[in-house]
């Protein structure tokens, strides 16, 4: 068989649990993250690996696996970095998979479902990093992978306002925030602040060299805190900007930010009640982002309103 | 943070790329004894953004910092 003749049937015999022979559609089989290509009887899997962090044992067993399953010998790393080990035949799937969960390794999805989160490095690592993105993506791996929605549903957490996870482009991001206080009699006016500052949040009074802060161009990244040689820059609170409604594709739109400053225990609540707000008012087919500018903003700011009162107000919206 | 901090080294990082600055400052550093003072001159801009955190990252403190034209004096004491 020339696997590179292209094939466009829809429906395969599949023999998933070793003993039942049946046809599958080909969008069943994406909702378990086999992916049909060009080729016949190839399929592309897609393995889950929240925030793209995998133990370097994990990654060794999964090369075996791959170099024994991908006919052509490769893998992709997907945009939302996961891996995919691509070329594998429909018949060896069951075995896949079970090569797989020896290891602890489950496959992906596609369609209309919660998605594995996307993260960067987070506090763990990343000396920018604010808050700790890789444990929220395995909560939410854990905890909402696979929720069907009414199209696919994106979340990702950027560490700090860099936003490396371009929470800009998510159904739902979070990104890390701190809120900066100055402690004036531990100042010694020596200005570094006003230096770091890159948004022109921080001006040192000419006199005595003491920030002055302009809150307003304040994007909370946190680099005044960082700098500060006697601490009198410290974090009021930490916690996450909620921006909604962003994706990619052929009609790109903005996520825009909806609240800032939540914390971190109440980011399983944000997505309960967000998903919520979606299936709700959302049709088949819709990405949260068209729902919400259909429907409007304030419907989902009522729907979230006690959620959001555990961090402070922000409206951003078209 | 008075003017009577004496420093028991100087380095003078003007001109210095990022993170090179910072190296020869963990350098120098690493041939003091804990409690003495390394004084460095670093530029405005990227280095006096990078630098001071990284000290601070590392546990050092900072005693004194002086702003002069364009450039700052910084005062280390070692951990």
């Amino acid at each position: 068989m020339d696997r590179f003749i292209e094939d466009k049937s829809h429906k395969v015999d599949v023999n998933i649990d070793g003993t039942t022979e049946k046809k599958i559609d080909f969008n069943d089989l994406k909702t378990g993250g086999f992916i049909k290509q060009r080729q016949k009887d190839l399929f592309t899997v897609r393995l889950r690996c929240p925030g793209g962090r995998m133990t370097t044992k994990n990654l060794i067993e999964v090369s075996k696996i791959a170099d024994e399953y991908s006919l052509e010998g490769v893998v992709h790393f997907s945009y939302r970095q996961s891996l995919e080990i691509l070329y594998v035949n429909y018949k060896e799937f069951s075995k896949i998979v079970e090569k797989l969960a020896e290891i602890g390794m489950k496959v992906a999805s596609c369609g209309p479902r919660v998605r594995v989160p996307t993260a960067c490095g987070g506090c763990e690592y990343n000396p920018n990093g604010l808050t700790d993105t890789q444990g929220l993506a395995r909560m939410v791996d854990e905890k909402f992978f696979g929720t069907p929605t009414h199209h696919k549903f994106k979340i990702s957490f950027s560490g700090c306002p860099l936003d490396c996870s371009r929470t800009r482009e998510m159904d739902l991001g979070f990104q890390g925030v701190v809120d900066p206080v100055w402690d004036e009699p531990s100042c010694t006016g020596c200005t570094i602040c006003s230096e770091v500052c890159k948004e022109d949040a921080i001006e040192a009074d000419p006199d005595t060299g003491k920030p002055i802060f302009k809150e307003e161009n304040c994007i909370y990244c946190g680099d005044c805190i960082r700098a500060c040689p006697t601490g009198s820059w410290t974090a009021k609170r930490t916690g996450h900007i909620i921006r909604i409604g962003g994706k990619h594709g052929r009609h790109p739109l903005e996520a825009f930010a909806q609240a800032n400053f939540i914390p971190d225990e109440k980011v399983p609540e944000v997505i309960e009640k967000t998903i919520e707000w979606y299936l709700a008012n959302g049709i088949r087919g819709e990405r949260i982002g068209f729902t919400i500018r259909r429907v409007g903003y304030d419907s989902y700011q009522e729907h979230m309103k006690e959620t959001f009162e555990s961090g402070s107000p922000v409206r951003e919206e078209i | 943070m008075s003017e009577e901090i004496k420093a028991d080294a100087e380095l003078d990082l003007r001109g210095v790329m990022c993170p090179i600055n910072f190296v020869k400052t963990k350098l120098k550093l690493e041939m003091l004894d804990a409690g003495q003072v390394l004084e460095i001159v670093l530029d405005s801009g990227e280095p006096i953004q990078n630098v001071p955190k990284s000290i601070k990252d590392e546990g050092h403190t900072i005693v004194d910092v002086k702003k002069e034209d364009g450039y700052f004096r910084l005062k280390i004491e070692k951990s």
